[in-house]
């Protein structure tokens, strides 16, 4: 088998899974490339040094995927997810929906469960597997956001919840003798839900999204989007879109940490999407002789899982199926690398020595922003506008 | 406004089934996929003796003709050369490089041989912790230049292993991952390897070398890790020719009474090597150099700048401790300099003002002698002027005198002849 060796390092075409059988039915709708997902890292041009090489025959390089694979598996893998919105959009029952299971109770309205006085953070920790490969999910509700007569700085927990998880991982990996694997506790992927008003956002959506953007991966979604039709919910979405927009409110996928063409391109199809009009129901029914997820009501069943019904199984795609590890990735490199370089330099760091860096105590208000991304990757294509 | 985290503890973590299929088994593809298009980084070095076949084994294994002319035996010292290279097999993309110790081994004095070698290790962890420690840091497409698999290649007399092999295999042991290979391994005749095979193992054990243990923890490799473990070191034969065999061409070394079939496994254990460098074991040993030996450097290096954590509890907090102590040493440091240049400062200013002061009064003495012999000159000036003028004067006056006396004269004279001619007449 003679392989070709590829004189530069040029952006990566998009490549098909590896394995031969696709054993996950994905949502083949609007965007059917949803499976690849996008690499954070950019290859370098092959320095001056290196000559090309032409290697004749097989060595059995691409074995070390198969290793690779089988360590990951060894490990498990870790998500951190957090839903935020007001009480009675349907986060649990969301969050329920998405990952097949009970993660908790879901509430409903009136049963006696007594509204939270202030904004309380749980947290729920589970450990699902698939097919051999372990996930250890944890799940961050936030009940009682929004719900005050007088919700200013309601969103200081979420952001000092969110900076204290930043925080641990930098303890931990400042450390002289640092564990083998530092236990990952940030916040990956931060689920807004949009009230169905059906004009456009609040001004607690914009401040909120304004402050959360820039710290963690946000995905706005329409909540109990079955109260909208079709129409409404086109209209809702352009409003919102030209909103986010109009307040420079960059939200995941994020434009400017496209690689290349290819990852353009799937991502742009996402962002028209954006925000997903999501039902939630965590009750089967019998639709056509099948069983269902759905919502039954006097006037038909609707069904979770239907594309012509509502947008949950792309939602659902975009966070678990084909950019999970993507999302991990912008945590990792980009949000949390801003916040090291901004508590770093609240430290004052010593101006010479080997790059040792001396630590501030950490503020008893973790609730500062860093402020703009500071660290951008190189995108292939400079050609993208900045807020 | 009071914000309380409920947080379970760690023990009711629980395994939650799943009444669907949710998709996440997908996530070691998105693994896969994303490191697929970073690309892989694997560095080896390969230490050995000039001539040992070192080249020639990386041109086998990797299937390829690296560019490099044969080192001379005349290095005065050792040295180390690093070459990469890009090879790509169907989608994964390796950048390779392979460092050579040119001149192991032909100095007549070989104690120090080891040093240039740690030393290139060593600098590679560091240039790596120093990535790690900056402020602005970009570790997701740094070029890992650490190494991460170091192929000692075994000289095959057939006794044991040389004093030389054993010192430098010890100062590499704790440092990175070491196989060792018997080279050449087409010299040593078949009972003669066994007995050969067992000797250095011996020795390895007994002078406490640890080598690469191939990882035994993971089903699926377990086995045939724990079967190829039995043949360590190797013994390869490296060969980039091909000689017909039967009806296809193969890697061999064609001597007159036969020829050694490099992928042959009764030949030589070539095939293992590759087995288990490349197509078995290539990511546990990137990461058992990451998470072991770069972490005891990383551990060693800041612990010898002063920093250490103490008992688990108050981890943080001694760690800051001990940081606003460094600084203030520091900032004291920095205070006492400041204080000593500004002295020294004040002294250099206070001479050069002494100085200038000195020049200034010489200048003024100058000055005033200058002044002094001025008006000397001038009043010997004035004197000569007001003697000559006075000459000038006298001169005129006698000039007069002269005048007046002539004209008497001559007045007289007239006088005289008008005299005489009054007489006459």
């Amino acid at each position: 088998m003679r392989t070709q060796w590829s004189p530069s390092a040029a952006p990566v075409t998009p490549l098909s899974p590896l394995h031969p059988d696709d054993r996950h039915p994905c949502a083949l709708g609007p965007m059917d490339p949803l499976r690849r997902s996008p690499s954070p890292c950019t290859s370098r041009p092959p320095s001056p040094r290196t000559p090309p090489c032409e290697m004749l025959g097989h060595v059995g390089i691409e074995a070390v995927l198969e290793q690779l694979k089988i360590k990951a598996m060894k490990m498990g893998f870790e998500f951190n997810i957090m839903v935020v919105g007001q009480s009675g959009l349907g986060k649990s029952t969301m969050v329920n929906t998405l990952f097949k299971s009970k993660m908790w109770k879901s509430t409903l309205p009136g049963l006696g469960v007594p509204m939270p006085q202030t904004l309380q953070l749980q947290s729920v920790t589970h450990i699902i597997e698939e097919n051999s490969v372990k996930l250890k999910l944890t799940v961050t509700d936030t009940p009682g956001f929004g719900d005050q007569i007088n919700n200013d700085k309601c969103w200081d927990p979420i952001l000092g919840y969110i900076n204290g998880q930043y925080e641990r991982y930098l303890q931990e990996e400042i450390l002289i003798t640092r564990q083998r694997h530092i236990p990952d506790t940030r916040v990956h992927c931060c689920v807004y839900f949009v009230p169905p008003t059906g004009h456009c956002l609040r001004p607690l959506d914009i401040e909120f999204l304004q402050r959360l953007c820039r710290t963690v991966n946000v995905v706005p979604v329409i909540a109990r989007a079955d109260s909208l039709t079709i129409e409404e919910r086109e209209a809702f979405r352009r409003r919102i879109q030209h909103d986010l927009r109009a307040h420079c409110i960059e939200v995941y996928p994020q434009k400017c940490f496209d690689e290349d063409i290819s990852d353009r391109i799937l991502n742009s199809k996402i962002r028209d999407r954006i925000p997903f009009a999501v039902v939630g129901a965590d009750q089967e029914h019998l639709v056509n002789g099948r069983c269902v997820l759905g919502r039954k009501t006097k006037w038909g069943i609707i069904e979770v899982e239907n594309m012509a019904h509502c947008e949950f199984p792309l939602l659902r795609d975009l966070l678990i199926r084909s950019h999970l590890q993507d999302l991990k990735d912008i945590t990792h490199n980009v949000h949390y690398e801003n916040y090291r370089v901004f508590r770093l330099n609240q430290s004052h760091a010593l101006p010479r020595g080997p790059g040792w860096v001396n630590l501030a105590p950490a503020p008893a208000d973790l609730t500062a922003t860093p402020g703009p991304w500071k660290v951008r990757w190189q995108a292939h294509d400079s050609s993208d506008e900045e807020c | 406004m009071a914000v309380a985290v409920g947080r379970p503890s760690n023990e009711e973590l629980r395994n939650l089934s799943l009444s669907g299929h949710v998709g996440f088994d997908s996530l070691p593809d998105q693994l896969v996929n994303k490191s697929t298009s970073q690309g892989f980084c694997f560095n080896i070095l390969c230490v050995g003796e000039t001539g040992i076949g070192k080249s020639t084994l990386m041109d086998t294994l990797f299937n390829t003709k690296f560019e490099s002319d044969p080192a001379t035996h005349n290095e005065p010292g050792v040295r180390l050369k690093a070459r990469s290279y890009e090879l790509q097999e169907s989608n994964v993309r390796l950048k390779l490089t392979i460092v050579d110790t040119v001149g192991f081994g032909d100095q007549i004095n070989k104690d120090d041989s080891y040093k240039p070698i740690v030393e290139y290790i060593d600098a590679q962890f560091e240039a790596y912790l120093q990535e790690e420690l900056k402020i602005k840091r970009s570790l997701f497409n740094y070029h890992d230049t650490r190494i991460h698999a170091c192929l000692y290649f075994i000289a095959p007399t057939g006794h044991s292993l040389k004093s030389l092999d054993l010192v430098t295999m010890k100062k590499l042991d704790s440092k990175v991952n070491i196989i060792p290979i018997i080279a050449k391994a087409d010299t040593i005749a078949k009972n003669e390897l066994h007995k050969f095979k067992s000797k250095i193992m011996s020795e390895l054990v007994s002078n406490g070398v640890q080598i690469y243990q191939f990882p035994t923890d993971e089903e699926t490799v377990a086995e045939i890790n724990a079967t190829m473990s039995v043949h360590l070191p190797f013994a390869v034969v490296g060969s980039t020719e091909e000689v017909k065999i039967g009806n296809k061409m193969a890697k061999a070394r064609q001597y007159p009474w036969g020829v050694v079939q490099v992928e042959n496994e009764n030949h030589c254990d070539f095939v293992k090597l590759r087995e288990m460098l490349i197509r078995v074991n290539m990511e546990d040993l990137r990461e058992q150099t990451h998470s072991r030996h770069y972490e005891l450097y990383r551990r060693c290096k800041l612990e010898e700048m002063g920093f250490k954590d103490t008992d688990p509890d108050s981890k943080p907090f001694s760690l800051q401790e001990t940081y606003e102590a460094k600084r203030n040493e520091f900032l004291g440091e920095l205070q006492k300099k400041e204080e000593e240049m500004r002295q020294m400062f004040v002294m250099r200013v206070k001479e050069k003002e002494a100085e200038l002061k000195e020049a200034e009064k010489e200048l003024h003495e100058k000055f005033d002698l200058l002044k002094r012999t001025h008006q000397e000159e001038k009043k010997k000036v004035e004197d000569k002027k007001k003697e000559l003028e006075e000459e000038v004067n006298n001169f005129q006056k006698k000039k007069a005198a002269a005048q007046l006396l002539q004209s008497q004269a001559q007045q007289s004279g007239a006088q005289q002849t008008k005299k005489d001619k009054d007489k006459k007449k």
